[in-house]
Order: C-alpha cells, then sequence, then structure tokens
C-alpha cells in the first residue's frame, strides 16, 4: 500500500500532463482533471495521512489522545478540493464554448491570437 | 483599530462585489457602489501605509487563533505599496471603463469580478501563510479566467483556453510545493517557516525542492523566461480596462510573491537560486525585448515589454543586496503605473481610430497632441530617459550590480534599455508621426464621441501625474524603497511581529 499510491501519484501526473500536451479538447479536459487530482493525492501522501485516526477530541480529554490525525492537511485538501473543482468546472464550459465559437477540435488551431501576419492582410 | 485597518483592503472590495450582484440589473447603481469602493479601497491602503510606516509591520490573526495555528494577516512595508499602487491601478482602470468598455461586457458582471479580482490582490499581499497564498491565487486567476473571457470574443477565448491551462498547471506546482513544505516543516505560517528553515533539522535539499516548485509556479505566473509564452498569447485579446488592468498588475503580483519567499523562507537556497535567477533575469529582459521589436501591433508591443520588465525586477532579486531590493521594489511600483497607462493610451488610440494595428494608425499627434504627451511621457519613463522614474529604478538595479560586480548582467540590462527605446520610437513614428494611411476608412467623429474621447483622458493624466511624482521626487521614495528592502532583508523583525506573542 505505501508504494502503491506513490507511484499511482507519479502515473496520474506523468498521464495528466501528457493528456494536457495532447492537441484533442477533450484530452485536454482529461489531463487537467487527472492533474489536478495528482496534486490532491500528492499532499495526502506526502503529509502522511493515516487510517483510523481522527482528529477529533473526545469530551472527557482536554487535549488529544495518540494516535491523533493532523487536521491541517485535511483541511487543505478539502480546500484544495473545491478550488480544483471549480476551475475544473469552469476549464470544462470554456473549452466547449471554445468548440462552439472556433468550430475545432484542435489545439493546432489556436494559432491566431500569435500570429503576426494577421497584421498586414 | 489597526487590526480593522489591515482587513479593510480586503473587506472593501469584497462587500462591493456581494452588494454588486445584488444590484446585477442596474448597471449605475453597480457604477456608483464601484466608485466608493475604489476610494475605499485607495484610502485605506493609504492609511495603512502611513501606520506601517510608522510602527512597523502590522499584523493581525484572523478569527483571534494565534499566530502559528491560525491565519495571520501581515502588512510590511512592500505589501503596503503594492496595495496603494493596485489601488491607484484600481481606480484609473475603473474610470477608464466607465467609458471605454461597452454595455454588452458590463452586464454580465465586469464591475463585481474586478472588485474580487482586487480583493485576490491584496490578500496575496497582506497573507502571512503560505497555503493562504495559494487560496488568493487563485481567487485572483478565477477572476482573471473570467475577465479574460467575458464577452466570448474569438480570439479572447482563444487567449484564455491558453491562460487558463497554464495558470491550472501552475497553481498544481504551487499546490505541490506547499505541500511539501508542510510535509517537510509541518507549519504554514510565514514567519514560523522562516524560523524552521534556519533550525538544525530542516533537511537542505528537500527545502530546495520545494523552493523549485515555488519558483516554477511563481515564475509562470510573473512569466519570466521559458515560462511566458502564455503571456503575449492571451494579453492583448480581452478588451483594453480588462487587458490593462490585468497586464499592469497581475504577473508583478506573481513577482512580489517570489520575492517574498525567497527573502524570507528560502533563504539557505540562495547559492543556488541566486545564479539561475540572475540568468533567468538576463534571458527574460532580452528575450522579451526582441520579441517586442518584431510585433507591429500597438498591444503586443507592450505585452512583449511586459515580459522584458519582469527581468530588471528578477535582477533586483538574483542581486540580493539591500540596494538591490530596494531598485527592485522601485522597479516594481513603477511598471505597474507605466505599464497601465501605456495600456490605457493604447485604449484611447483604439477608441477614436477602431484599430491597434501600427500599419492602419498614424497622425494621432497632429489631432491628439495632448494625448501624444502623455504617451511620450510614459514611454520614456519605461525606456529609462532621466529625470523619470524608469530611470532611477535602473539606476538602483546598475549600481548594486556594480556594487556586487555582475557586470554582465548590467550590461544586459543597460543594452535592453536601448532596445525599449527602440521599441518605443517605433510605436510613436508608427501610431503619432507619419500621416495617417489614406487608404482606411475614417474614424467616425461624432459629437458624442469626441466629447468620450475626451473623458478617455482623466485616467491617464491621473496615471501620469502619479509617474511624475515617483520620477521627479525620486529622492524620497528611494528613501522609502531602501526602508522597505531593510525589512525584508532583515527577518526577524518579521518574525518578531508574527510571532510575538508566542515568545
Amino acid at each position: 500500500m505505501n508504494l502503491i499510491i506513490p507511484v499511482l501519484i507519479g502515473a496520474f501526473f506523468g498521464v495528466g500532463l501528457y493528456l494536457i500536451l495532447h492537441r484533442h479538447f477533450f484530452k485536454l479536459i482529461l489531463g487537467l482533471i487527472l492533474f489536478g487530482l495528482a496534486t490532491n493525492m500528492f499532499i495526502f501522501v506526502i503529509v502522511d495521512l493515516s487510517r483510523g485516526s481522527t482528529a477529533i477530541i473526545k469530551r472527557e480529554n482536554e487535549v488529544a489522545v495518540e494516535p491523533f490525525a493532523d487536521p491541517v492537511p485535511q483541511a487543505l485538501l478539502l480546500t484544495a478540493i473545491v478550488i480544483g473543482f471549480a476551475i475544473q468546472a469552469f476549464a470544462i464550459v470554456l473549452i466547449k464554448r471554445v468548440f462552439q465559437a472556433i468550430g475545432t477540435n484542435d489545439l493546432d488551431d489556436l494559432d491566431k491570437t500569435d500570429r503576426i501576419d494577421q497584421y498586414y492582410k | 483599530m489597526i487590526q480593522l485597518l489591515l482587513v479593510l483592503p480586503l473587506l472593501v472590495p469584497l462587500y462591493g462585489a456581494i452588494l454588486c450582484l445584488f444590484c446585477w440589473r442596474k448597471l449605475q447603481v453597480q457604477m456608483a457602489i464601484g466608485v466608493v469602493t475604489q476610494l475605499g479601497l485607495l484610502t485605506s491602503s493609504i492609511f495603512l501605509l502611513q501606520v506601517v510606516n510608522k510602527q512597523g509591520i502590522v499584523t493581525t490573526q484572523v478569527g483571534n487563533w494565534p499566530a502559528p495555528f491560525g491565519i495571520t494577516l501581515v502588512a510590511d512595508l512592500f505589501s503596503c505599496l503594492m496595495l496603494v499602487v493596485s489601488a491607484v491601478v484600481g481606480v484609473s482602470v475603473f474610470l477608464f471603463s466607465l467609458r471605454g468598455l461597452d454595455v454588452k461586457r458590463m452586464d454580465f458582471g465586469y464591475y463585481p469580478l474586478l472588485l474580487l479580482l482586487q480583493l485576490g490582490v491584496s490578500g496575496v499581499c497582506l497573507t502571512g501563510d503560505i497555503f493562504n497564498l495559494f487560496v488568493w491565487f487563485e481567487v485572483l486567476l478565477i477572476c482573471c479566467f473570467v475577465l479574460i473571457a467575458l464577452g466570448g470574443k474569438k480570439n479572447q477565448l482563444e487567449g484564455a483556453i491558453k491562460y487558463v491551462t497554464i495558470n491550472f498547471l501552475a497553481s498544481g506546482f504551487l499546490l505541490t510545493g506547499t505541500g511539501i513544505v508542510y510535509g517537510l516543516l509541518g507549519s504554514l505560517n510565514l514567519a514560523e517557516l522562516a524560523l524552521l528553515v534556519r533550525s538544525a533539522e530542516a533537511h537542505p535539499s528537500l527545502v530546495t525542492l520545494a523552493a523549485m516548485f515555488f519558483l516554477v509556479a511563481l515564475g509562470i505566473k510573473a512569466a519570466i523566461f521559458p515560462l511566458f509564452f502564455w503571456l503575449p498569447a492571451s494579453y492583448h485579446t480581452p478588451p483594453i480596462p480588462i487587458s490593462a488592468f490585468i497586464a499592469g498588475l497581475i504577473t508583478k503580483v506573481g513577482v512580489y510573491a517570489l520575492v517574498r519567499l525567497f527573502t524570507l523562507v528560502f533563504v539557505l537556497e540562495l547559492e543556488l537560486m541566486l545564479p539561475i535567477l540572475t540568468y533567468v533575469a538576463g534571458f527574460t529582459m532580452v528575450i522579451g525585448v526582441l520579441g517586442a521589436a518584431s510585433q507591429v501591433d500597438f498591444r503586443r508591443i507592450l505585452a512583449f515589454h511586459i515580459i522584458s520588465q519582469i527581468g530588471y525586477m528578477i535582477m533586483g532579486l538574483a542581486l540580493y543586496t539591500p540596494l538591490a531590493l530596494a531598485g527592485c521594489i522601485y522597479f516594481v511600483v513603477h511598471n505597474i503605473l507605466v505599464k497601465t497607462n501605456l495600456f490605457l493610451i493604447s485604449g484611447v488610440v483604439a477608441h477614436r481610430h477602431r484599430t491597434f494595428a501600427l500599419r492602419k494608425l498614424g497622425g494621432i499627434y497632429l489631432k491628439q497632441p495632448t494625448l501624444a504627451l502623455l504617451f511620450i511621457i510614459s514611454a520614456f519613463s519605461l525606456a529609462g530617459i532621466p529625470p523619470l522614474s524608469g530611470f532611477w529604478g535602473k539606476f538602483m538595479l546598475a549600481k548594486a550590480g556594480f556594487e556586487t560586480g555582475s557586470y554582465g548582467i548590467v550590461a544586459t540590462s543597460l543594452g535592453v534599455s536601448l532596445l525599449t527605446i527602440f521599441s518605443m520610437t517605433k510605436i510613436w513614428n508608427e501610431v503619432f508621426w507619419k500621416k495617417k494611411p489614406e487608404t482606411t476608412e475614417d474614424e467616425i467623429e461624432t459629437k458624442v464621441e469626441k466629447y468620450e474621447n475626451r473623458l478617455l483622458h482623466l485616467p491617464v493624466v491621473f496615471l501620469v501625474l502619479f509617474i511624475l511624482v515617483l520620477g521627479l521626487g525620486a529622492e524620497s521614495f528611494i528613501q522609502f524603497t531602501l526602508k522597505a528592502a531593510d525589512q525584508l532583508l532583515n527577518t526577524d523583525i518579521y518574525i518578531n511581529a508574527v510571532l510575538k506573542d508566542v515568545k
């Protein structure tokens, strides 16, 4: 288990980046989602979230009793997931609008804003 | 009372934006709210700057949770300066958008979005928490995304998709870096991190890994050398008020975050980082200015110049002496004002002539001599002609470079200045000096439009005043930036100010 998840995260990062570099719009969306997922899971592993223990202090105790989970990374993850979700949702709508407006499915066709020759026409 | 003053730059735009959302269909009311909020933001930032100047660093703990556990807001001189400058830019862009933006875009929530964007900028400048920094960057970016795509023109959408993708990646790197920092050091508070990094238990090599993540992430946002390609592809696509605000301010917020982190937290990696940053600075300057030389569109020339100017700021960070950092701060302030102003001027020109292409423009010197004068002040200031503001920034950086013996970067920066003059002269010759090409149709000029065009001069004059003050009153302002740089380098002041309750 301890070995599987880091390898999995590495795979997610790799696949995510590969898909983002792909020319197809739909793969761009998939890539963004996978990349967001990979960053979230990376935090999951690096701050060592343990199973079975909670961050809640029982009523009879003054302080938390070992083993307890660190609540900060949980808060970080929740925030990061929400933000990532919002941006992904926006990106999906944007990509759909681009597809409707420009009528192409290929990122290579999106070179109009970079071309100089259009100003000589 | 001071605590309240510290939260005001966040609360004012937030409440302004919420009020605007309630008046979705009433543009007049939104404009009125906008006026009040912009002025409120400006006055509260100026007050905060005065207080910080008098009393030193001001901090507050949100929700009264003590320092390393809760979220801290910190205002030192550099962050206050950023707040004031962004408020000034906010006022001028707001003024410009009253006449210079189409009603359709305003109907779709331009004013609340602008205010939320300003909220994000204030947040980045005030936060004392590394995860909070990430969150504020996201607030700022999502507003940028929507503003760039607002209106849904073809090339806007095209620019937006590039901007969104690269910034999503950058945010991912920022988050990964934050995760590494927390995993290594077990804290998110910048002041406590600064302490922990200097203690014996820190693993220097692993902290370097985190530092690299932050360098790449913030480097993308600040558009430094190998990571800038999204900027000239997207910044010229939205309408002028939006691109002026974003182009003037947002990349500099990235520079601000870089300076903050690399003077406070990642100080042990400097032996590795500073040479990298020096090369990055040199290449950023040169590539930016060469890119600008090949362009034939008013806004795209300016967009490439943003990149080249970012190089100077990074140079200040890379030299890492008090004078160099002061130069960096001076340059950030100067550049935000000048760059926004140049974008606004291109907007005034395009409002009358309906185009940004240099080939189709011309003869403005005869028709609008005031505008020509305003442009020449800003352009000379950007290129660094004394006694205008750009000169003093470059002078401080060059002097700091000579003092540390880094002649290569100084020579590069001076060479790039010459090329900057070249591009500015190109705009001057093409837009203002040469005869208006006969092939193009005449611009439509009704009485109302002439009146509107005159109104559009107002924000430009407003910014030029600041630029002149910055240049002519350089002595006192340089002293001020030196003080701010001193605060940045003496990290103990910052740490003690934040963690005073703990000790």
